[in-house]
């Protein structure tokens, strides 16, 4: 294959990933007219300052409720992320680092939660928390959330490669207990490792939409993803509402591209352990 | 020098005799597992093990108007959702579905990774970041953005949505399939890529000495090499198949084409809202075993890896 024709590929497939990302750029700066009268792939002459009302509208609109869910989605991916991380890091560490009976027994049941739809256990999850009265709170998306079988499996992986025997060996002579060991030297060796970890479960989380429909009701508890799914329903009753799902939209996404952008190289490092060397 | 390596292995010995080396550190293993361990079993196997026991049950009326009491009804459930007609045709849609989307996406895939690898493109690191950026999205919002651009009246693409009826009932399954293609190609490019890059690069030099091309060398060296990488994305790919959910039903404020039962996930989540638990119990059961089926050469593949 010659380097043009590898060119024009890679050309043609950038316009395809990216042209719809623009859309929605140009979308957001949009009065709901211009929307539907201006030509939609450009912006208009007063796309500036209309983007900046939408912006603001999007953010006032009934009290506020966008701000809301962004900082929803940010604390349910952050904080059961960052939690999740820790534990799966802990778990995969003993099971690289420690032979016990029922070892790989153990690893085999969590590995088998990897492969177990989400969307199997959200429902029978909604009817267990039903019984202690804990749907549509806030712990009913989060505590779930927590959870990263996948999380385990690329720890194991990670510390079996990254945490020598012997390091562990000489903090032992040394006098240090085995969790003192972990959380001072063993932690720092897998850390590159460990923001891979934290990389997956965040996407996971910012990006669960039927847990959160299944559990919640009351709209101050959403996260974006299901906040901007039920403007989006009613947009045929209020067409206002439609600017509002596209600027949301955008607004949205920022915070991931900005994470993927500036941490990339995590991002390959983690793909290319879980795609087994 | 013979002296501490003889007291550090004399030390290795006693820290770790091998067969039960764990009793020794019981605690400190116990204070590692087990709080992944509680939350894993609460929120995973606890849902499990009470889907299958909802499953098993089944509501009974007494009378036409009596109260709805809940009994055992073994396997009743299962033989409900086997003569099921929509479950079926459900099912047929996904499969249909994952036969075509997943090998075109990771054709595609595997295309760009070879190319990135290759001495062919400049501007990589400008490729990767533009075709991994859809993945930044989450499924709602790709959702609600190609359903816009499907809309007759919305598109900018209007030479294409006023010729073709993206979301009528012939198409709307692959505009999904488009849909699902667009986030998912450029994750799947960089966990091939990534053990692309694993590859040491010696191996090439031989096969250049030797005169071959680099079509030859991608064919004949590199893909062999990734089919580890493709088989898991596979995996991976048809798991999210029989679990499609989201881009559906946000497709269906769009366009009357797609039916609560559209997709397995869909008929099991309106079945639960009828509600109707039992069976939606059941419906959960039959998914996760045949996911679990087709994901048994993943495990298989994997766990021999894992303890390296």
């Amino acid at each position: 294959m010659s380097r043009s024709a590898a060119m024009i590929i890679m050309g043609v497939f950038t316009l395809y990933f990216l042209i719809p990302i623009f859309w929605l750029l140009v979308s957001s700066t949009k009065t709901l007219d211009n929307f539907n009268s201006s030509f939609s792939l450009w912006f208009t002459a007063t796309s500036l300052q209309d983007g900046i009302a939408n912006v603001g509208r999007l953010f006032t609109y009934n009290d506020g409720i966008f701000p809301r869910w962004m900082l929803n989605s940010i604390v349910y991916a952050t904080v059961a992320g960052g939690l999740g991380t820790i534990l799966s890091a802990m778990c995969g560490y003993a099971l690289a680092k420690y032979r016990f009976w029922g070892r790989e027994a153990l690893f085999n049941i969590f590995l088998g939660g990897v492969l177990v739809p989400a969307t199997a256990l959200a429902l029978p999850l909604f009817l267990i928390f039903s019984k202690v009265q804990l749907t549509d709170s806030f712990w009913a998306v989060f505590l779930p959330s927590i959870v990263s079988p996948f999380g385990v499996y690329l720890s194991r992986i990670y510390a079996a490669s990254s945490v020598p025997d012997e390091i562990i060996e000489a903090a032992r002579i040394d006098g240090s207990g085995e969790v003192r060991t972990f959380f001072t030297v063993a932690i720092r060796l897998m850390s590159p490792a460990l923001v891979t970890v934290f990389l997956f479960q965040f996407v996971a989380i910012w990006n669960n939409f039927f847990l959160p429909l299944v559990m919640l009701r009351t709209q101050t508890l959403f996260p974006v993803t299901l906040g901007l799914y039920t403007w989006n329903s009613n947009v045929s009753q209020y067409p206002e509402l439609r600017t509002l799902v596209l600027v949301g939209a955008f607004v949205s996404i920022i915070p991931l591209l900005v994470a993927f952008l500036s941490l990339q190289r995590f991002w390959r490092s983690g793909l290319g352990a879980g795609g087994l060397k | 020098m013979t002296v501490t390596t003889a007291r550090r292995r004399g030390t290795r010995e006693a820290a770790a005799p091998k067969p039960k080396g764990g009793f020794r550190y019981r605690k400190a293993i116990a204070i590692f597992i087990v709080p992944f361990g509680v939350l894993f079993a609460a929120f995973y196997l606890a849902p499990i093990l009470y889907a299958v026991f909802q499953s098993l049950l089944k509501i009974q009326r007494v009378g036409t108007f009596g109260a709805p009491t809940q009994v055992f009804g073994g396997l009743s459930q299962y033989a409900l959702v086997f003569q099921d007609t929509e479950f079926w045709s459900s099912i047929l849609r996904v499969l249909l579905f994952g036969i075509v989307q997943v090998p075109v996406m990771l054709a595609l895939a595997l295309l760009f990774a070879l190319l990135l690898d290759s001495p062919l493109l400049r501007g990589k690191r400008f490729f990767r970041l533009a075709f991994f950026a859809p993945y930044a999205v989450p499924g709602v919002i790709a959702a609600i953005m190609w359903g816009y651009l499907y809309s007759p009246s919305l598109s900018p693409f209007k030479f294409v949505t006023s010729n073709i009826n993206l979301l009528g009932g012939g198409t709307v399954l692959w505009a999904i399939a488009n849909v699902v293609t667009w986030v998912y190609v450029g994750y799947n490019m960089l966990i091939i890529y990534s053990s692309l890059l694993a590859i040491p690069t010696e191996i090439y030099e031989a096969a250049r000495l030797d005169g071959a091309s680099q079509w030859r060398i991608a064919v004949s060296i590199k893909i062999p090499l990734v089919v580890p990488a493709i088989i898991l994305t596979a995996v991976f790919s048809v798991i999210g198949t029989l679990q499609l959910l989201t881009e559906p039903l946000v497709f269906r404020q769009f366009t009357s084409t797609i039916s609560s039962t559209f997709t397995p996930n869909m008929l099991v989540y309106s079945t639960s809202s009828v509600p109707n638990f039992n069976l939606a119990a059941a419906f959960s059961v039959v998914l996760a075993v045949a996911t679990f089926i087709l994901s048994i050469g993943f495990l298989r593949l994997t766990q021999r890896k894992a303890d390296q």
